[in-house]
């Protein structure tokens, strides 16, 4: 079990050289916007073709250029869950969670949506369509939708930067008890440090196009040996000072 | 019947046009865009050189079947297809290329293949768009009258279709006649017009 992932990819004015693996974990790939992490993502899911390099997960090879290996974005199993605008629009938070679920019969597949509906807490809201809930039920409908056809990695590309923070707490919390139920490896993009803090097993820190640190989140954010880290450090703290100032205690407020 | 033609094509080569890229798309948008451009009769002339009797085509038809197009009322049909097909290609395009690329990816990454991809989310969510082209389309295959008089000729209870039934009528003095044609059909174009704005106002 586990992912194992070397990207090299050059598009105008950026190159992505990096290389790391992880077991039934929560890797957070960390680091300023543009410095490839979305990137990352989108070519382990086989929306882009790398230049170079190899894609594997769970023993399965699905992108080698040497071997030329590459599987369409269908064929291959991972969650993807996007930053915002994510889930169809024209259907049901039903109908987006069954579109996820591959079965053999409508029987199976109709039990398993209501498992997955009933686990999450989204009773009630199934007839409902996007438009008409809110921004963290929508971001749960997705991480449903992306768990549902058991995939072998999850792969989120900052899920919650566009929640308020307390819902992004609650998401957190949410994000804990699906590593609890599924077993599997998670790759979590995220600028914020907090988050990268709080719920990495593993950070893989990415600067320019380049894997600059790989640690966990103790090593990575205790020991500031170069700039980066420095910056990082500073991010923290700056953080930190953001959360106490945004906190209600009272709830959603 | 062209409009059925028209909306089954139009999609297919809008859907070709706004998410592929292959060689020769330039000249296909080109070649689908022409009709919108060109006087009708140029389009009657090319029609009749493809499907006359002694067409490119239509020489071949006439040798296996003994049958020619032209001058029936299925060269009508053809001629409406071919004038309205550029704005169904128009419409439905731009609302194919607005639909958002990152719902199209999500559907791949859930498992789901072009086809699939294609009939449960790029179509339902052009839907808008789709509908204002076929009522354009269908507006402009009704009033199509050069390219028809050409290829279908003006043959009164056959191929005559209604801007021609009017030419008829104000060229023979029928003025009572052509007034209530020419109404109606004032009115039901305004009325078609409305339509398409309802539903493209969010597409274009």
């Amino acid at each position: 079990m586990g992912l194992s992932v070397r990207i090299v990819k050059k598009v105008e004015g950026f190159s992505l050289d990096v290389e790391w693996q992880t077991g039934n974990e929560l890797v957070v790939l960390f680091g300023d916007s543009g410095s490839g992490k979305s990137m990352t993502l989108q070519c382990i899911a086989g929306l882009m073709k790398p230049d170079e390099g190899w894609i594997r997960a769970n023993g399965d090879l699905f992108f080698d250029h040497t071997l030329n290996v590459n599987v369409p974005p269908e064929k291959r199993s991972f969650g993807y869950v996007f930053q915002d605008r994510i889930l169809f629009p024209h259907m049901t938070v039903r109908g987006n969670i069954t579109y996820g679920c591959k079965g053999t019969s409508k029987s199976e597949i109709r039990q398993r949506v209501d498992e997955m509906i009933d686990l999450f807490h989204l009773r009630g809201l199934e007839g409902r369509f996007p438009a008409e809930i809110s921004g963290g039920q929508k971001q749960r409908v997705a991480l449903v939708r992306a768990l549902i056809g058991r995939p072998d990695a999850l792969l989120l590309d900052e899920p919650f930067s566009a929640l308020d923070y307390p819902i992004r707490l609650e998401m957190v919390r949410l994000l804990e008890e699906v590593r609890k139920e599924f077993d599997l490896p998670v790759v979590l993009v995220t600028h914020d440090v907090l988050e990268a803090y709080t719920l990495a097993d593993r950070i893989v820190v990415y600067s320019e196009g380049r894997v600059s640190r790989v640690g966990s989140p103790a090593e990575v954010f205790r020991l500031p040996a170069g700039l980066d880290a420095e910056a990082l450090w500073n991010g923290f703290l700056s953080g930190v000072r953001g959360v106490r100032q945004k906190v209600d205690p009272f709830g959603e407020g | 019947m062209a409009t059925l033609f028209v909306v089954l094509v139009g999609t297919g080569m809008a859907y070709l046009l706004a998410r592929r890229s292959f060689k020769g798309k330039e000249i296909l948008d080109i070649l689908l865009t022409l009709p919108l451009v060109l006087p009708p009769t140029v389009i009657g002339y090319y029609l009749i050189i493809l499907t006359g009797r002694n067409g490119l085509i239509g020489s071949f038809v006439y040798r296996w079947t003994g049958w020619s197009i032209v001058f029936t009322w299925y060269a009508a049909v053809l001629a409406s297809f071919v004038v309205s097909l550029p704005l169904m290609i128009k419409t439905t395009r731009a609302a194919i290329e607005s639909v958002d690329k990152s719902l199209i990816n999500a559907s791949y990454t859930l498992g789901h293949g072009e086809l699939t991809t294609a009939i449960q989310v790029i179509l339902p969510l052009s839907k808008k768009g789709i509908i204002a082209g076929t009522v354009l389309a269908f507006a402009r295959a009704m009033g199509e009258f050069g390219a028809t008089l050409m290829v279908a000729g003006n043959i009164p209870g056959k191929t005559n279709t209604m801007p021609l039934a009017i030419y008829n009528s104000a060229s023979s003095g029928e003025w009572a006649n052509a007034n209530v044609l020419v109404l109606f059909f004032t009115l039901i174009s305004g009325f078609f017009i409305y339509v398409a704005n309802k539903f493209s106002r969010r597409v274009i």
